[in-house]
């Protein structure tokens, strides 16, 4: 067996919850301290697996741990590394510390309660992007809505119960399909294999599906995965609860766990169930596109600050979607960096405009003006957010928009224009809000606002440093995700296309 | 060794923006510092590129890969490609560049902020260099957005100012409807040739089908007249005076505007494989032309009047980039001229504002040579140079351009020949209303000549506004430098040559005439009762209630309707759902009666249905 690299990391965010809750005189740290300090310690497990990840392997996973569970329905605890799997489990350590140290203040009482929910939150989201076993993945993606809806019902604006319920509504809604289509899948593998297995990799390599069947089954599992990362017209959960959420709940909720839905898509839907992906693709990309444009039209019209940023995000997960449902590998590869700039760019703009918000208790677009003469800081940092957001070249999100849309339109044409039509309104929803709320004239709310201190600033700039990093040189995500993408495109059976005119040159 | 051209300025933007106030004393001149070097040692590159032939002249340097799928033959490289045109451009931004940060030293010293101002003109001046200097669409597309977002900036930078905020998103707007037009032009060259690179794209166009080349044009061309602010995007461009008015000479006038005319020159592979394409430039070059004319000569604004001298002038150079190969080189000969006399007067006019209290209304101007010697001769030198009088620059780079317009037709022909009766009207109404005519300024208005770091800059930019045409075209040095790159052929124009310059020089001539005779007296307000015309360019020949008609408002509507149908029917019915469930199971309550027997039923029924599930499938 491995040294198991995976379970430690999973491992180390739930010691750290524990200790929350050992009496202090055993613990010399403060809460805020010992959940700061796990993150980091986690972060550091996953850069010293990330330096290990060969790159160059033929392995489905790496770094493979698996215990026997539920023998009987041959369930597995198995936990493995795929290249996607890296780069989330990436995100999402780095995105932790940050939210923790970004929002130390969030929370004055009931801080303990916040930091663990956090922990558990990160937890969650490590063991989905790390299960290979299928029940497993179940389990995980189900335990995921009880942090959150903690988060958000707890605290969160003075909605929160109402948000926090039709969280879990959708979630559970979502998972319920989800688990019937799971049965049905393992009814039919002991049918075929002669043995019950949830294994990912035994399904995808295996089994064989007929027609109907794969088609029912590859729409129960998109249904919740379309509804988590959320696609139109499932979307409607997350502008109420990311209005009420507070804004480091909103980072892990719509910065890490929104990815499972479209990390599942990858991961499971394809894999799994390639003809059917094949067949409903058209389809699914249509609803991509116009989720784009839809989601980009609404933003525009918001009058709240995070309503606005919910809705950029659903136009931001139509371009998720759209470049792996694409079936080409600048697409896919697009998408998997999407998921990366997406991460960062909302923990910038929810995360800076949080220090606004907070200090008013208030996000209404109106309520600001000017505030850049107060905050200068927190205007630039919350700027660089909303470039990479609207995918300005030079940042993370212009070459995860780009590829995206090249992978689309290599297939796709005019869903890929259509697509093309959010840059004119990115521009119009992004930069208006930054218009109204950052400059013009103060009003009598901006004028007293206190800029980012030393620790904020310091909490924010990784996110600056790695929007540009990515945005300049995004070698390492794409080598990390090639080979898993390769691997999938030619589970899905998918190619390719090749230049009209080929090159003289490189033939 | 020319990536550092372009990293000495962005280093020093990123200095000054990241460590904020503590820079303030010596930003002004780490960002002079890092333009000047960029100067020199774009010099020094163009000394070496000279003393080489002209076969040799051009080199690529890659920096790194910057984009790779090998799977998909995906391979995109932080390339920079150092030719004639693109050494041009260097000298270009890093000269007038230096010369417009030397100028803000003093234009700037009033303003509580000059660090962050120098900070964003070295982020512009980097990315217009990785503009001009990318050797692939792509790695273009960087610089072509980067200097868009300087501009925002820099537009916006007296950020209390709403005005200001609203126009400098106004052209990031206009801007990014160009962009699409450029993104969707890249992802076409990459589906269709497999790379992005000039040469690949020039290599493979040759055989492309007809369709390739004429999609690639107007895409390429929708991108130019969003940059270069020509018709039907050139709205923006006046609303960009909002900015400081060093932007206005060096971003707004000298240098990124005329982007959009680099870019189809660049592009001349594209645009001679397509007939239709080119003659849509041509189109494009000539409206804007005249349309900026005429708005230029209505303003009373000084700077939105030069602005629409500017878009007047791009359209020159748009519609020379659109004849093909006997107007590529007269494009950029003119693109350069104009930088120098456009800068220059831009730089005039930041200068009479300064003495004005930053009055920009040119009916209260008016008898400045007495006070502000230096504005008034460098200012009168642009004057000269921008209306084609010889031997000033733009009489050899214009002169070209209608030479080359009659010989493709007459139409183009006659478009540039009224253009230039048009610029000279509109000028000499300029030079009247600020210079000459008597004072009619404000009662606490002192006017006094600006310090010496303005004047400098003016000094030199006018000596360059004086010689640069007969300079570059003596023993046509000019054409025979770019020919290599953007190819060259001879204007065959249907009369002598002779006879062509007579009558522009005439035109030119009533030109003035009438701009004199109708400015001999100047109102201090602008007249009510004017013509029909003169109402339509003070409104800016109605661009904006154009857009408002046809696109803000239908898009306020379309998005404030999607909003509340998101929140009714698409929200509404899952809220409904969640009624509909809740009143169900209200009545389902009845139905917990707490027999056993009804429960036992229901067990009964529900292990049937399990049971029919499982046998199904089973089958």
């Amino acid at each position: 067996m491995n040294f198991p690299w995976l379970l430690i990391v999973l491992l180390t965010p739930l010691i750290g919850t524990v200790l929350l809750f050992v009496p202090k005189r055993f613990v010399p740290f403060s809460d805020q301290q010992i959940a700061l300090y796990s993150s980091l310690i986690t972060l550091l497990f996953v850069i010293v697996i990330a330096l290990q990840f060969d790159i160059s392997s033929s392995a489905t996973t790496q770094f493979d741990i698996a215990f026997d569970w539920i023998p009987v329905f041959g369930i597995t605890f198995h936990l493995g590394l795929t290249g996607i799997s890296l780069v989330l489990v990436g995100l999402t350590a780095v995105l932790t510390p940050i939210v923790l140290l970004a929002t130390e203040y969030e929370v004055q009482k009931k801080n303990k309660e916040f930091l663990m929910w956090i922990l558990v939150t990160q937890a969650s989201a490590l063991a989905v992007f790390l299960a290979r076993d299928l029940f497993l993945f179940y389990v995980v993606f189900e335990a995921m809505l009880i942090p959150i809806f903690f988060l958000v019902g707890r605290f969160g604006g003075p909605k929160k119960g109402a948000a926090a319920l039709k969280f879990i509504l959708f979630g559970l809604a979502g998972g319920l399909v989800m688990l019937a289509a799971l049965i049905w899948l393992y009814f039919v593998a002991v049918n075929q294999l002669g043995r019950g297995t949830f294994s990912i990799t035994a399904l995808s390599n295996e089994l064989k599906l007929d027609a109907w069947t794969e088609r029912w089954l590859f729409l129960g599992f998109f249904f919740a995965f379309a509804l988590k990362a959320p696609m139109i017209p499932g979307h409607t959960w997350l502008p109420d609860t990311a209005e009420q959420a507070t804004p480091g709940t909103s980072t892990m909720l719509i910065g890490i766990l929104d990815k499972v839905g479209t990390y599942g898509m990858l991961a499971i839907l394809l894999p799994i169930f390639p003809n059917a992906s094949i067949e409903f693709a058209p389809v699914i990309i249509g609803f991509a596109a116009l989720g784009i444009i839809y989601g980009a039209l609404i933003a525009i019209a918001q009058k709240n600050i995070k309503r606005t940023f919910a809705y950029i995000s659903i136009s931001h997960f139509g371009f998720i979607v759209m470049g792996i449902f694409s079936f080409t590998s600048i697409g896919m590869i697009g998408s998997v960096i999407y998921m990366v700039a997406h991460g960062l760019s909302t923990a910038g703009l929810f995360l800076t405009v949080g220090y606004l918000i907070r200090q008013k208790e208030n996000s209404l677009i109106s309520n600001f003006g000017g505030v850049t003469k107060a905050a200068p800081v927190m205007t630039g940092l919350f700027l660089i957010a909303c470039l990479s957001s609207i995918a300005l070249p030079g940042m993370a999100g212009f070459v995860a928009e780009f590829m995206v849309l090249t992978g689309t339109f290599q297939k796709y044409k005019i869903p890929a224009i259509i697509a093309t039509l959010a840059i004119i309104l990115a521009a119009i929803y992004m930069l208006w809000l930054y218009q109204r709320v950052f400059t013009g004239t103060e009003t009598k709310e901006s004028s007293n606002i206190i800029d980012l201190n030393r620790k904020q600033i310091l909490a924010l700039s990784p996110l600056v440093a790695l929007t540009l990093l990515f945005g300049f040189y995004p070698a390492p995500i794409i080598k990390i995700s090639e080979s898993t993408i390769a691997y999938t495109m030619t589970l899905v059976g998918a190619t390719d296309p090749q230049p009209m005119i080929k090159k003289a040159v490189n033939q | 060794m020319i990536a550092a051209v372009i990293a000495l300025p962005a280093l020093s933007a990123a200095v000054l923006l990241s460590f904020g106030n503590r820079t303030n004393k010596f930003g002004p001149w780490l960002a002079i510092f890092a333009s000047t070097g960029s100067f020199l040692i774009g010099l020094w590159h163009f000394l070496q590129m000279v003393a080489r032939p002209a076969e040799e002249r051009p080199a690529l340097t890659t920096v790194y890969e910057w984009l790779s799928v090998p799977a998909a033959g995906f391979k995109i490289n932080f390339a920079l490609q150092l030719d004639q045109l693109s050494i041009s451009f260097v000298l270009l931004i890093t000269f007038v560049g230096t010369l417009i940060h030397i100028y803000s030293l003093g234009y700037m010293s009033h303003d509580e902020n000059p660090r962050r101002f120098f900070a964003y003109l070295n982020l512009f001046v980097a990315a217009m260099l990785l503009l001009v200097l990318a050797d692939n669409y792509l790695l273009l597309y960087v610089g072509w957005e980067g200097v868009g977002l300087a501009s925002y900036l820099l537009i916006g930078f007296w950020q209390h100012k709403p005005t200001a905020a609203v126009a400098a998103k106004k052209a990031f707007v206009a801007n990014r409807v160009g962009d699409f037009g450029l993104s969707l032009a890249i992802m076409t060259m990459f589906i269709v040739f497999g790379s992005v690179s000039f040469s690949d794209v020039n290599s493979g166009i040759v055989g492309a089908p007809a369709w390739v080349s004429l999609t690639l044009g107007l895409l390429l061309l929708l991108a130019a007249c969003g940059k270069s602010a020509q018709f039907p995007l050139q709205s923006w461009l006046l609303d960009a005076m909002e900015g400081p008015t060093p932007v206005s000479a060096l971003i707004h006038a000298a240098t990124m505007v005329t982007a959009g005319v680099y870019l189809i020159v660049r592009s001349a592979s594209i645009f001679n494989a397509s007939e239709i394409a080119q003659t849509a430039v041509v189109i494009t070059g000539a409206i804007s032309l005249l349309m900026g004319a005429i708005i230029g000569a209505a303003k009373d604004d000084i700077k939105k009047s030069l602005a629409g001298s500017t878009m007047s002038q791009i359209g020159y150079m748009v519609l020379a980039a659109g004849l093909g190969p006997i107007g590529y080189v007269f494009a950029i000969l003119h693109l350069i001229t104009h930088g120098f006399f456009k800068a220059v007067m831009f730089l005039g006019a930041g200068s009479v504002m300064h003495a004005t209290n930053d009055n920009v209304d040119m009916r209260r101007y008016g008898g400045l040579p007495k006070v502000m010697f230096f504005t008034t001769i460098t200012f009168f030198i642009g004057y000269l140079a921008i209306i084609g009088v010889p031997p000033f620059a733009g009489f050899y780079s214009k002169d070209h351009i209608i030479e080359a317009a009659l010989s493709h037709s007459w139409w183009a022909g006659a478009a540039v020949l009224f253009g230039a009766g048009l610029t000279a009207f509109y000028m000499t109404r300029m030079m009247m209303m600020t210079f000459v005519s008597k004072s009619r300024w404000h009662e606490d208005v002192h006017p006094h000549e600006s310090p010496l770091s303005m004047i400098l800059p003016m000094i030199v930019l006018s000596v360059g506004a004086a010689t640069m045409g007969i300079l570059l075209t003596r023993n046509h040095v000019f054409e025979h430098w770019l020919e290599p790159i953007t190819g060259f052929v001879e204007p065959e124009p249907p009369l002598p040559i002779q006879t062509i310059t007579t009558i522009t020089l005439s035109v030119v001539a009533i030109g003035v005439l009438i701009g004199i005779w109708q400015n001999i007296k100047i109102a201090k307000v602008a007249p009510v009762k004017v013509s029909f015309v003169v109402k339509a360019a003070r409104k800016d020949l109605y661009g904006d209630v154009l857009n408002e008609t046809l696109l803000m408002r239908p898009g306020q509507g379309l998005t404030k309707s999607l909003n509340i149908f998101d929140n009714a029917v698409v929200d509404g019915s899952v809220n409904g759902l969640g009624l509909f469930v809740s009143g169900i199971s209200a009545r389902l309550r009845r139905s917990e009666t707490g027999y056993v027997r009804s429960y036992a039923m229901s067990i009964v029924l529900g292990t049937a249905l399990l049971v029919i599930a499982l046998l199904m499938v089973r089958i």
